[in-house]
């Protein structure tokens, strides 16, 4: 007994040596370089000062992009999802289980290069309301801002949502749904009391990864938007390269750690609950 | 009768304004990667030509090299991954394991921290160990991040399998280590495999970590796309941007055939 959970010990020791020192171990310097003086290393809060005077913008502007990102991937995965567990037409069926997957595994900087070129002034996507009429040429404008950033962080994510929620309402009890039906309640409101109360765990999980992704990229918010204001993420790879400033980089780390956190309160206090309404 | 045909007319607009958002941009892409000369006013390319396609596949081109690193780097990273990874993930399947659900979550961990923090440390600290800008450097980098994919689905591929088949080996005298490498790694090889193409894609579309650990040596193809991209080659940049997008559609298509209901219903538990 002693001898396997010994074995046990010593199969994942590898693995997790590697985390513990590539993440854990940085992330411990991370939080004791931000509290540091940068002059005596000793405890303090002047890089938090710094930081906040520097970038309380682009603090306001990260939390902004994310929640608003985070609440319209939400809002289009549970359409697709619903129209996939609930619609009725064979062939919009096809057609949308077909195309919604597409940027699933596209990495965030094709992404960005993509909307980089889709979304700029003379871009396909100003030029194809021109074609069709929609707008005059002098009325085009580029969505490279913060609209560019917010467009790319939903176009990516969506999929990745709604394929959880798919999975997830197909494997509902048909039961409810049929029974919603039958006493006359429309798909909308069968989807919105009945199928999304369900899901909502699913939900919670698929936004809250998706949350935090779009807190770590880096390439979307440096290609996609010019430079002012821009995300924590670019601030803090301007501190490091632009003035070592290693301080204060990790101040704005710690920060973005921060909204990681809430998010995951978030989480644990709702599954808590949840355990506790369970019969 | 009108009510259905202008309700299936609405069904077909949806659906299309709905292809133009998502493929809309990968359009724009390809256009962009044929496109000789582009300029306002014109809403389509002026010339087309592959011309900057034969640059980037020009044998001796920066891109070949950046396609060789990235390859390179990413095949080490799944060796890396594979190699600790094994032994993790029939430990947290099989055997007795204390703080086994803590364990579990620290290799979550790195996905679920916002990178760029960390990154900036662990750059510093490979400066000082003198790995900054290696190859090395930036395989560790990976495998620690794509760790969560390798030991998730190989733990959950080993637990899927039968213990029945492995008792019925040791019954027979074969040894736990033999029984282990005939039988055991065996069913859990398409389980083993589904997650060394995670680890594969993942280190292969890797931007952040590789900008901060690998500059200036160290040039992938997403480093090569971003440096294209911000230089305003954007033939160069979308032609970079289709090379890796081929693997990721790849996957997407075929992904249920590698990951089968059995393996994904135990991934994480």
């Amino acid at each position: 007994m002693t001898e396997s959970r010994g074995l046990a010990v010593l199969l994942v020791a590898p693995a997790l040596a590697l985390v513990i020192a590539l993440f854990v171990y940085p992330l411990a310097f991370s939080v004791a370089s931000a509290f540091s003086d940068p002059s005596t290393g000793a405890f303090s809060l002047v890089n938090f000062e710094k930081a906040y005077e520097l970038y309380s913008i682009d603090i306001a502007y990260t939390l902004f992009i994310v929640v608003a990102a985070t609440a319209l991937t939400a809002i289009a995965s549970i359409a697709i999802a619903g129209y996939l567990t609930m619609g009725e037409t064979p062939w919009l069926l096809t057609g949308l289980a077909w195309l919604y997957r597409w940027p699933l595994f596209i990495p965030f900087i094709v992404a960005a290069q993509c909307m980089r070129t889709f979304l700029a002034k003379n871009g396909l996507m100003n030029n194809t309301f021109v074609a069709a009429g929609v707008l005059d040429p002098t009325q085009t404008i580029s969505f490279l801002d913060w609209r560019g950033v917010l467009i790319t962080f939903v176009w990516k994510q969506t999929p990745f949502v709604a394929l959880l929620l798919a999975g997830a309402m197909a494997s509902l009890d048909r039961a409810t749904i049929e029974a919603a039906r039958n006493l006359g309640a429309s798909r909308l409101r069968t989807l919105i009391e009945v199928v999304i109360p369900q899901v909502g765990p699913t939900l919670m999980v698929g936004s809250i990864l998706s949350f935090v992704t779009m807190l770590s990229v880096l390439s979307v918010p440096v290609m996609v938007a010019g430079s002012q204001p821009t995300m924590l993420t670019v601030d803090m790879a301007f501190r490091i390269n632009a003035y070592g400033d290693y301080n204060v980089a990790n101040a704005l780390g710690v920060i973005s750690y921060l909204m990681t956190a809430v998010t995951a309160w978030i989480y644990l206090r709702q599954s808590v609950g949840e355990r506790r309404d369970a019969p | 009768m009108i009510r259905a045909l202008s309700g299936s007319v609405t069904r077909a607009v949806l659906l299309i304004v709905l292809a133009f958002v998502i493929i809309g941009p990968i359009a724009n892409l390809v256009l962009w990667s044929f496109a000789e000369r582009w300029y306002f006013p014109y809403k389509l390319p002026v010339s087309y030509g592959v011309r900057f396609w034969e640059i980037v596949f020009r044998p001796t081109g920066v891109a070949m090299q950046s396609l060789a690193t990235s390859v390179l780097i990413a095949l080490l990273t799944v060796a890396v991954a594979l190699i600790v990874s094994i032994p993790a993930g029939y430990a947290l399947a099989r055997l007795k394991l204390p703080l086994r659900g803590l364990i579990m979550i620290i290799f979550l961990l790195p996905q679920a921290f916002p990178g760029v923090a960390i990154y900036i440390n662990v750059a510093k600290f490979f400066y000082q160990l003198g790995i900054a800008g290696t190859v090395t450097g930036v395989v560790i980098v990976h495998a620690s991040h794509a760790l969560v994919y390798s030991v998730w689905i190989t733990s959950a591929a080993f637990a899927s399998i039968d213990r029945d088949l492995e008792h019925a080996a040791r019954n027979m005298g074969a040894s736990p280590l033999h029984t282990f490498f005939t039988v055991t790694l065996p069913l859990a090889a398409p389980g083993i495999i589904a997650s060394a193409i995670f680890v594969f894609l993942e280190s292969l579309d890797e931007f952040t970590g590789t900008f901060f650990v690998g500059v200036p040596t160290v040039n992938t193809l997403p480093l090569l796309l971003y440096s294209a991209s911000m230089g305003g080659n954007y033939q160069i940049a979308s032609i970079t941007a289709l090379i890796l997008l081929v693997p990721s559609i790849l996957f997407m298509l075929f992904v249920e055939r590698f990951l089968k209901a059995d393996v994904l219903s135990k991934v994480g538990r």
